[in-house]
């Protein structure tokens, strides 16, 4: 099979190729399923254990023993979900999350549906109540295939224990190859207690699979000879880039080129946003220079993107004088929302490094230099520079940056406006720097997914900023950092005291009323104490850099309350069906000295 | 503009319910399905009719492809081809109209699959348009009962085109010159 064949061509995201075991044995549905995490190089897993999976979890007692699986136990099943899937963007492998039927399954949901947008490979395991009760409405059970049936990329029912191991292989294969994506596997009580037999050397065999698309050399040269000519020319990278480990091609091609980068929110740090070529993140809450370099090209290369309404705006307005090149593994995402003029379609592991050879060395700078400009009139309007006595967002992320860009730390955000902010005022430097919900945009994906990424990286530093909504949807996982042995996620909450981006919109395009959006925190510092964490709160400018610094020379986890000023708003952004140059600026700045006692109007 | 799609899948639990899934949330219209046995054990054969422009014709083909147990996708539209659809209508007769249904029936070549004192019923296989034609005439006895299994398609073993236009703008959206743009959604090739 072509699927097979091709299997090994990104053999750097299949992480250890497991020993095929070639001698078939006997053994229960339950030890199946750990036999097959086993052989697919898995050894943790995040889950909750319930009525119709506890045969599996029984099972799982002798791999943990072994020091084969580590099952980290969770305290709601979306955060399951949440953290498998922070391990997947923090490694590039499969994240694996287990959870039992009915409620279990239901409550991995929004998780599947945030990892399936975001293009994140996660295989979720769930029990299913007994085949003879199929259908009956007994407890506990849901129609699991049937609910996460839009939300995944394929899912399984399993009714016969002898399927369960082909069935186990090919949702890694699905989940791993081609436009990663998340594949449930829903297992029947029986099936787990049934006795089968288990091999795993045979290959998969599925023809309606084709997840690496032959790549047409002629289409690349058209599109080699298009940059070659441009005078324009913008990359648009997208997390395609990240996903498929080209990050440094892309910078060697913009490098060679001089071609300016604008990044899409998950393409956030695959050109360091140091570099002089970077112009940061485009679209709805994109600086004002990204954007008019995306409006002012004449040929836009975007690579793995898929022109998401963030990034476009106003579609009938989006780069219309510019011819458009769309690099995509995903022939669907071809033509979806904007028509390119030429489309790259296949694998960029491939097509990038096919590009390469036939990009010529090129400067523009008349291009670069009013792109510089722009950069300098927004430079100057920049919140950053206001002098105020108060507690900015903005400033607080900044600090955050200065404190830890040496140490190349997982910055994991919520959603919100403290994610804008962070994108913002963080300069990512590298690629997976960055792990946001951006599809979806699902509120209380921080710390799970920063549990997730620390259980993946746990040398590294890593750092869930929240907001004070998003953390109380998912505050309940403080518990899995202590049982964790202290795992050292360092949680900066950015707490304004409302739902700040909800708010935003309500006073800029609901005449400032602010229903359901003021909302109550508890006091963040002894709800880490009752959760043994140490805790700081910091009010005001200066005490931000003292917190950083003990927060990251604490050694566990470790919480900071940031006590914001309340009604601060993102900007620049682009109003709902406006085109993406159309922004809504900053305001000017006004500059006041030390605190005034006048309100800054920002 | 109607389109007429084939779609080969895994005959396995589901699947139907995977691609109506799809097509519901995708939001395209659908204006008849139908699914049966295809010539191959184990796939299944669906003949769809999809309402639409160019563009979310061409979405409805890409994203079916990426169902894991669709096999194969094929537009028909632009080619010459058969087809066909089966229709059976419970129509009110009477002692003086009996016989010039029966005439009706037979100038279509249609069947009276069963009489009753009061009803016949009458079968049809043919194109949509003499379907709908026999079945305009029949209202005027007094339709009782109707069924229509919806168009069933198959190429015709000459393959050549009839029309251009979508294709055209079919291979635009894709990037591609239009002379390579046949290839692409014509053949097997998922």
């Amino acid at each position: 099979m072509q699927s097979s064949q091709n299997g090994h061509r990104n053999g750097h995201r299949n992480g250890s190729d497991p020993a095929w075991a070639t001698e078939p044995r006997q053994m229960k549905g339950s030890q199946m399923v750990w036999e097959a995490l086993v052989m697919e190089g898995v050894n943790l897993v995040f889950g909750h254990p319930g009525g119709a999976i506890l045969p599996t979890y029984d099972a799982l007692s002798s791999y943990e023993a072994e020091g084969k699986i580590h099952h980290v136990l969770v305290r709601h099943e979306q955060c399951a979900a949440h953290m498998a899937d922070g391990y997947a963007r923090a490694t590039g492998r499969v994240g694996v999350c287990i959870a039992t039927s009915g409620p279990g399954a239901t409550n991995l949901v929004t998780g599947l549906a945030t990892a399936q947008m975001d293009s994140i490979p996660m295989v979720a395991i769930t029990g299913q109540v007994p085949t003879n009760l199929l259908g009956t409405d007994a407890f506990q059970e849901s129609d699991v295939v049937g609910v996460t049936q839009p939300v995944v990329k394929h899912n399984y029912l399993v009714t016969d224990v002898n399927e369960l191991p082909m069935i186990m292989k090919e949702a890694f294969h699905i989940a791993r190859e081609g436009r990663p994506g998340v594949v449930l596997v829903d297992i029947c009580k029986d099936v787990q207690n049934a006795t089968g037999w288990f091999r795993y050397d045979l290959p998969v065999d599925l023809p309606g699979f084709e997840p690496w698309p032959e790549v047409d050399a002629t289409v690349i040269r058209r599109a080699a000879d298009l940059i070659n000519r441009a005078e324009r020319p913008l990359v648009l990278c997208g997390h395609g880039i990240q996903l498929s480990g080209m990050s440094k091609e892309l910078l060697e091609m913009v490098e060679r080129a001089e071609i300016p980068v604008v990044t899409t929110l998950l393409g956030t740090g695959n050109v360091p946003e140091s570099h002089p070529l970077s112009l940061g993140m485009g679209g709805m809450h994109g600086e004002a220079f990204a954007n008019r370099a995306i409006q002012g090209c004449d040929v836009l290369i975007a690579m793995g993107m898929r022109f998401d309404d963030r990034i476009t705006g106003r579609l009938d307005k989006f780069a219309k004088q510019s011819k458009i090149i769309h690099f995509e593994l995903d022939r669907a995402e071809v033509g979806k929302n904007v028509v390119p003029d030429v489309a790259v379609i296949g694998n960029l592991a491939e097509t990038l490094p096919a590009l390469l050879p036939h990009i010529s060395a090129r400067r523009h700078q008349v291009w670069l230099q009013e792109l510089n400009e722009w950069r300098g009139e927004t430079t100057q309007i920049d919140i950053i520079n206001y002098e105020v006595d108060e507690l900015i967002p903005p400033f607080v992320i900044r600090q955050l940056w200065h404190c830890t860009k040496d140490a190349r730390p997982i910055v994991v955000t919520d959603v919100g406006q403290h994610q804008m902010w962070e994108c913002q005022y963080y300069t990512h430097d590298h690629a997976g720097q960055l792990l946001t919900s951006g599809g979806l945009g699902t509120m209380g994906f921080a710390l799970p997914a920063a549990i997730g990424a620390q259980m993946a990286c746990p040398g590294r530093l890593v750092w869930a900023v929240v907001g004070d909504g998003g953390f109380q949807m998912t505050l309940q996982e403080l518990a899995v950092l202590k049982q964790e042995r202290d795992l050292p996620v360092k949680i900066a909450i950015i707490n304004n005291g409302f739902l700040g981006m909800v708010r935003q919109w309500q006073q800029m395009f609901y005449d400032k009323r602010y229903t359901g959006t003021p909302i109550l925190s508890p006091d963040y510092v002894k709800l880490a104490d009752a959760y043994d964490i140490p805790a700081l709160a910091v009010r005001h400018p200066s005490e931000v850099g003292p917190a950083l610094e003990k927060a990251i020379n604490t050694p566990g986890p470790f919480l900071i309350d940031f006590r914001v000023k309340e009604e601060v708003n993102v900007y620049p952004m682009v109003a709902p069906g406006a085109a993406v140059d159309e922004l809504i600026r900053r305001p000017k700045p006004t500059v006041v000295q030390g605190y005034s006692g006048v309100e800054p109007s920002w | 503009m109607k389109h007429t799609l084939v779609a080969w899948m895994r005959d396995m639990p589901g699947v139907l319910n995977r691609v109506s899934g799809l097509l519901r949330r995708r939001n395209f219209n659908i204006d008849s399905l139908q699914v049966g046995h295809s010539e191959q054990p184990g796939i299944s054969r669906m003949t769809f009719v999809v309402d639409g422009d160019e563009h979310m014709v061409d979405q409805v083909i890409k994203q079916l492809r990426k169902l894991i147990d669709v096999t194969r996708v094929d537009d028909i539209s632009e080619k010459l081809c058969v087809t066909r659809e089966l229709a059976l209508v419970r129509v009110r007769t009477t002692p003086e109209t009996r016989s010039e249904i029966i005439q009706i029936v037979d100038i279509y070549r249609a069947e009276v699959v069963d009489v009753a004192l009061d009803s016949m019923v009458v079968q049809i296989v043919g194109s949509e348009e003499r379907v709908d034609s026999l079945i305009g005439l029949l209202e005027n006895f007094g339709l009782m009962e109707m069924v229509r299994t919806g168009r069933v398609a198959m190429q015709r073993g000459s393959a050549e085109r009839r029309k251009r236009g979508s294709s055209v703008w079919r291979a635009h959206a894709n990037g591609l010159e239009a002379a390579t743009a046949k290839d692409l959604f014509s053949t097997s090739g998922v």
